[in-house]
């Protein structure tokens, strides 16, 4: 019993303004991808908008979602399967743009 | 520890496992992350086959709108998250209100999008219009991907403001209170999801111009 309380609590040790920072970074973030959209880098427009998107989530999964006051055998099963979405992405991306340049 | 107390007190958490539930509710989000991606794949194959079309149909949303809808959506999803909170410290009330603000917000996100749609029809462009044929294969691809995906995920966003306005019921009536909040938990973990979704859904659509 006393377990499964203090780690109810412990989840949520964070107060109002952890979030609100946070909260502030992401639309920083927001402001940031959307001036960066205005310049012309070529290929690497999209790529910066969806690294910038990625940091973003990054922030939200780890804070928002509290991957932060998770278990590390819990934190890693989420990162794993988040890490084999993105390898089937980038290869998908990477092979995809390979082919086109042809 | 033993689970046969009948303590009133204590009957309620004898078969609770938080880290269970949220873990349950984590499973669930992959599939939903698979739904999704399989959509943005299919962005990336036709972004790459139809790059020139796929910059010209872009200009046709407005960044504006898209903008606004991601700070609603991140601004959602702190007050959702600040309700876990203020229930975790008994300040059922407080938590009760943003809560309320988070659902408020989803449905200002929900009006954004009729203006939006409603704006693009008006001009012609949705599924099977004319205008569309007309400018040939890859803006019909963007444009079908576009009210594809943003409109599942508006589809989302109604599920989790019902999903939410239950929470709250259940907020009000104490079922969900400072030592049992699994479930609006879940709830917010659910909100986020939808918030990340339109993380990628705002750049990708309205950016690339």
């Amino acid at each position: 019993m006393t377990e499964e309380n203090t780690q109810v609590e412990k989840s949520h040790a964070h107060g109002y303004g952890h979030y609100i920072i946070i909260w502030f970074a992401l639309l920083i973030l927001t402001g940031l991808t959307v001036a960066v959209a205005g310049l012309n880098f070529g290929n690497l427009t999209i790529i910066t908008a969806l690294a910038i998107a990625g940091l973003k989530s990054f922030f939200v999964l780890k804070v928002f979602m509290h991957l932060e006051n998770e278990g590390k055998l819990f934190t890693l099963f989420v990162y794993i399967s988040i890490m084999f979405l993105v390898i089937t992405l980038a290869l998908l991306f990477a092979d995809y743009s390979f082919l086109q340049g042809r | 520890m033993s689970n046969s107390t009948s303590a009133e007190g204590t009957m309620e958490h004898a078969h609770r496992d938080d880290a269970g539930s949220r873990l349950g509710m984590w499973l669930f989000l992959f599939t939903e992350l698979l739904l999704f991606s399989g959509l943005f794949l299919t962005y990336a194959v036709y972004k790459f086959t139809y790059p020139d079309e796929f910059h010209a149909a872009a200009k046709e949303l407005n960044t504006l709108f898209g903008a606004l809808n991601t700070i609603i959506l991140l601004t959602s999803s702190l007050t959702i998250a600040l309700s876990i909170v203020a229930i975790s410290r008994g300040q059922k009330y407080l938590s009760i209100f943003f809560q309320l603000m988070t659902i408020a917000m989803a449905l200002g996100f929900m009006v954004n999008k009729y203006f939006e749609w409603s704006a693009k029809i008006g001009h012609g462009i949705y599924p099977g219009s004319e205008t569309l044929q007309d400018k040939g294969h890859g803006q019909t691809l963007f444009f079908g991907l576009y009210y594809t995906m943003t409109g599942l995920h508006g589809i989302h966003v109604i599920v989790g403001m019902v999903l939410i306005a239950l929470m709250t019921f259940w907020t009000w009536k104490e079922k969900i209170n400072a030592d049992t909040f699994v479930r609006l938990e879940s709830a917010g973990l659910y909100w986020h999801l939808v918030d990340i979704i339109w993380i990628f859904l705002f750049p990708l659509f309205y950016l690339i111009s």
